[in-house]
């Protein structure tokens, strides 16, 4: 175990989140037991005073998860000099095999999390609220995963073991056969770059059908291309991006971009990709949502805005993307 | 966004017209985020400054062991260092520790040949013969001595020598050479009684910083009894120790945390009577649940922000101006016998980010039960009272 | 002049399955038309207050409708009732209810705040209603410096403030002396004139006996309701 101040916030922040959001499952089991929106009795009301509590709650905690995912990253970077081999953050995440397996949580943590505000601002937008048991099975889903990043984060933090000089002899033979792998190896870059352009390309020309359309075919097509293009751009990021924006045609690390040396350019990329992404998913799952009239208006107002979202995400993705491909001295391809 | 800033706006100035109550919370506030705040920047900085000593360190310094225990090592093995490809040059040096019994201080001594070329000097010379010495800025301020004044030290035979002092040191970091001094060669060896033909440990330059291990692992081959360490390695030492002392030291003031959300959730859950008709007036005017969850956020985060501010404030000032008076001694710990240092300031986003984390977290999570409470009052109370 | 307001069989029950339990209101059918005055008057308790926050939306009843421009609200969700209490309504509380330590400025701007109305907009609309109500010279005092008569005059400029269609009155005279009663009644003739629709809850006989303000007159007790040709 590595007690660092990075990791002691993380685990403390997590272990917070972790108990208001199984207060509010409680209280969510209670609504999902009891809610009858005809009834006038006080019961009723109480409950969709605490329908606001439940809402407040889960607001923060998707303001916490956005938070601990970036502080992660920060804090494995800042502990990556602690072994031997390591280079960047992604030596430290090698360290042991659960690394890797806490940010795939988080990012299933961010959608999952965005995916459940967004839909309860949606519902208490309406006067019928017909998504009340929807979204509160939904919340007894997203709490054991807050579960789950908690568990896998400790269980990650505890596992990692620092090599240090031992009274007998330097460590750095002891430790020679098993130091950490410094750099991931990407995709060949030529083929992911044209497999990330056309993905590209596909996720706007169907955002722009969605936007000048009504017709549901082309929500659920945009829903594919975002996934799609969300795992393409990811490894597109290790494969050839990175190489762009470290101007090294060996530095595959997707975390060294949020540091100061490169501008913090790593910013813009991720929230634009997440974002761009997320809005380009939302038309395409509340499409089944339109059979109710009321969320059918409360959608429709919204959707526009979704898309226009989205399409402004991914063109400054793609702009930071394609820049130093387009302008920069170093020439990847020739390698 | 107008309503987001008109509330606000409300928030701020009923915050102002509750300065009594609201001061107890932020001065509170405020000394936990200094305390945490101070532990974080200390530790930072003697990080920093232990990668300052670092830059200077060799990237393999190469020690006898004998009997499990550190011995003088032949300078003829500097020779079979030095042909292996790959190394540069392998310094041996000479170097011993001075207890002052008087001044009660621990000294680093250590022996030069020619100027060194890596340590800037502040003013002066290094010495030049048998009868000079090259000072640190503790020790020139320990002994009250300068340029041209005289220093008496008691060698190993008990007897002793005054050397005149010829420059004195400056570095970025005060931790290197805070507590050095420097002396000829020859003359440390009479001083120490150490034997002519050994030193005290090699200095070996390695061209490729990737090769260092291999090197490492070719030196032990070929000096089995010797103990190379890399520079990397003291570095993931100093890592861990800073890093697993500010681990303790948070988690001994996570009481302090513990007592604060306590204080917090007890303000946060106290509203005045006053307070309380205030925010059923509201609700019966047209402000919702969720507008009156709005302020109580805009309430929390202008605390918060503020007692953020100020500790860390107070933290930068005790950690850098007042050499942390208060957590020196715990977190420090090797240091103590040291002749008195200042930190160089050494903060990044990151460590405000966790800090920040570390006690906005906690007092967000105090407060958001309580602010519910108070924001689903009954609109009509205010017409039943 | 179309039905703004329609009550019919309300019922509200405090603590409900309770041993305190409590009808307030049973049976009540209410209704004014836009531009109208309605007078309510009974004695304490006798469920006035309960029906004046049924009507103004601040609560839902336990059974009933209640019709507001021929919307259903009974059973809307908290979230819309004070969406409608800040659109609609106009609120003047037997108290003042006035926050004591703001400015008269502040205090008036509060219904406001909730809304998407710019700052600039919403103080060009308080000083118009300022100036209508001879209070714009003070608008920096706090309320606690003010009379008794200014203080009643912020009150209403408070419920002026959003133009709202129906003023609701819970006791507006209970603390006001004869001349600043009579100050109250111009006013409200004054809106009355305007258009607004005005509810008034008062057992003061200065108030219930102008015939030519009021439209149409209740009597309750007991948390019944009888609509009267004259009190």
């Amino acid at each position: 175990m590595i007690l660092n101040p990075g990791i002691l916030a993380l685990l403390l922040g997590s272990s917070i989140a972790f108990l208001m959001l199984l207060y509010a499952a409680g209280l969510g089991l209670k609504i999902l037991s009891a809610w009858d929106p005809q009834s006038s009795s006080e019961q009723q009301l109480l409950l969709e005073r605490k329908t606001w509590l439940v809402s407040t709650i889960v607001n923060y905690a998707f303001g916490f998860v956005v938070l601990s995912g970036l502080l992660f990253i920060y804090t494995v970077e800042d502990i990556h000099r602690l072994f031997i081999g390591a280079m960047c953050a992604t030596g430290a995440l090698n360290a042991n095999e659960i690394g890797w397996l806490v940010l795939l949580v988080k990012i299933i943590l961010f959608f999952a999390a965005a995916l459940w505000v967004s839909l309860n601002r949606l519902d208490q937008c309406t006067e019928d609220t017909p998504l009340v048991r929807p979204k509160y099975i939904g919340l007894l889903l997203l709490t054991p995963l807050v579960g789950l990043d908690l568990l896998l984060q400790y269980s990650y933090f505890s596992g990692l073991q620092p090599e240090i000089i031992t009274s007998c002899c330097g460590s750095l033979f002891s430790l020679g056969n098993d130091s950490v792998a410094s750099d991931i190896a990407g995709l060949p870059p030529a083929p992911t770059m044209i497999a990330f352009f056309i993905c590209g390309g596909l996720f706007l020309i169907t955002l722009v059908l969605s936007l000048g359309s009504r017709q549901a075919i082309f929500r659920y097509l945009l829903f594919f291309a975002s996934v799609l293009f969300f795992f393409i751009s990811l490894l597109s990021i290790i494969s050839f991006i990175s190489l762009y924006i470290y101007q090294m045609p060996t530095h595959h690390c997707p975390f060294d971009m949020l540091q100061q040396n490169y501008g913090y350019i790593g910013y813009p990329l991720y929230i634009a990709l997440f974002g761009g992404c997320f809005f380009g998913l939302l038309p395409g799952l509340c499409q089944p949502l339109k059979k109710n009239p009321s969320l059918k208006r409360e959608i429709e107002k919204r959707e526009r805005h979704w898309l226009l979202l989205a399409f402004f995400a991914i063109v400054v993705f793609l702009a930071i993307v394609a820049w130093p491909i387009l302008f920069s001295p170093f020439i990847l391809l020739s390698y | 966004m107008a309503r987001r800033l008109n509330i606000l706006e409300h928030a701020l100035s009923s915050l102002l017209r509750r300065k009594q109550k609201n001061l107890a919370i932020i001065v509170v506030y405020t000394l936990t985020v200094a305390t945490i705040a101070s532990v974080l920047f200390l530790t930072q900085s003697l990080r920093s400054e232990a990668v300052n000593v670092l830059a200077a360190a060799p990237d393999i310094v190469v020690q006898r062991l004998a009997a499990g225990r550190h011995d003088l090592i032949p300078i003829a093995d500097a020779e079979q260092i030095r042909r292996m490809p790959g190394v540069g040059k392998v310094e041996p040096r000479v170097w011993g520790y001075y207890y002052d019994s008087l001044k009660k201080v621990n000294f680093t001594l250590m022996g030069v040949k020619d100027s060194p070329t890596n340590l800037p000097l502040l003013q002066g010379t290094f010495p030049a013969n048998n009868e000079q010495c090259t000072l640190g800025k503790g020790i020139a301020e320990a002994y009250g001595v300068t340029i041209g004044d005289s220093l008496v030290l008691v060698d190993s035979s008990n007897s002793s020598k005054l050397y005149q002092v010829s420059g004195l040191f400056i570095a970025d970091s005060e931790l290197l050479t805070n507590d050095l001094i420097l002396l000829q060669e020859a003359e440390l060896r009479r001083f120490f009684k150490l034997p002519d033909g050994r030193a005290t440990d090699l200095a070996v330059e390695v061209y490729n910083q990737r090769e260092v291990a291999t090197l490492a692992k070719k030196i032990k081959l070929a000096l089995p009894d010797s103990r190379p360490i890399g520079k990397t390695e003291i570095l993931h030492t100093y890592d861990t120790v800073f890093n697993w002392r500010s681990g303790i030291m948070l988690t001994l003031f996570a009481s302090a945390l513990i007592a604060f959300c306590i204080l917090a959730w007890d303000k946060a859950t106290g509203i005045s009577a006053d307070e309380k008709r205030e925010i059923g007036i509201l609700k019966a005017i047209g402000w919702d649940t969720n507008d009156v969850l709005l302020l109580k956020f805009w309430e929390g985060l202008a605390i918060s922000l503020t007692a953020f501010l100020l500790g860390a404030i107070i933290a930068y000032l005790h950690v850098f101006f007042y050499g942390a008076g208060l957590l020196a001694p715990v977190l420090q710990g090797w240091s103590v016998l040291f002749p008195q240092f200042n930190l160089t300031p050494a903060i990044d986003l990151y460590q405000l980010f966790v800090l920040a984390l570390l006690t906005i977290v906690p007092y967000i999570a105090c407060t958001i039960v309580p602010a519910w409470k108070t924001a689903v009052t009954d609109p009509d109370s205010v017409m039943r009272s | 002049m179309p039905t703004l307001i329609e009550t019919k069989d309300l019922c509200k029950i405090y603590n409900r399955h309770k041993p305190d339990e409590l009808q307030a209101l049973s049976d009540v059918a209410f209704s004014i038309d836009q531009g109208q005055v309605a007078v309510l008057k009974g004695p304490s308790g006798s469920g006035k207050t309960s029906l004046l926050s049924l009507i103004g939306c601040m609560a839902r009843p336990t059974s009933g409708s209640i019709r507001l421009a021929d919307k259903d609200v009974a059973k809307l969700p908290e979230r819309f009732l004070a969406e409608l209490r800040r659109d609609l309504f106009g609120f003047i509380f037997q108290q003042f209810n006035l926050m004591r330590e703001l400015s008269l400025f502040d205090n008036i701007l509060l219904p406001l705040y909730p809304t998407e109305i710019s700052g600039k907009e919403m103080k060009s609309r308080a000083d118009e209603i300022l100036r209508q109500l001879e209070l714009g010279d003070r608008k920096q005092q706090k309320v606690k410096q003010l009379s008794g008569g200014e203080q009643q005059r912020v009150a209403i400029a408070r419920a002026l403030i959003n133009q709202p269609e129906i003023i609701i009155a819970d006791e507006p005279t209970a603390h006001l002396d004869r001349a600043l009663t009579e100050e109250l009644l111009t006013i409200l003739a004054r809106l009355k004139q305007n258009g607004k629709t005005i509810i008034i809850a008062t057992h003061d006989p200065a108030i219930y006996q102008q015939q030519e303000l009021i439209d149409r007159s209740y009597l309750m007790h007991d948390g019944n309701l009888l609509e009267v040709e004259r009190l």
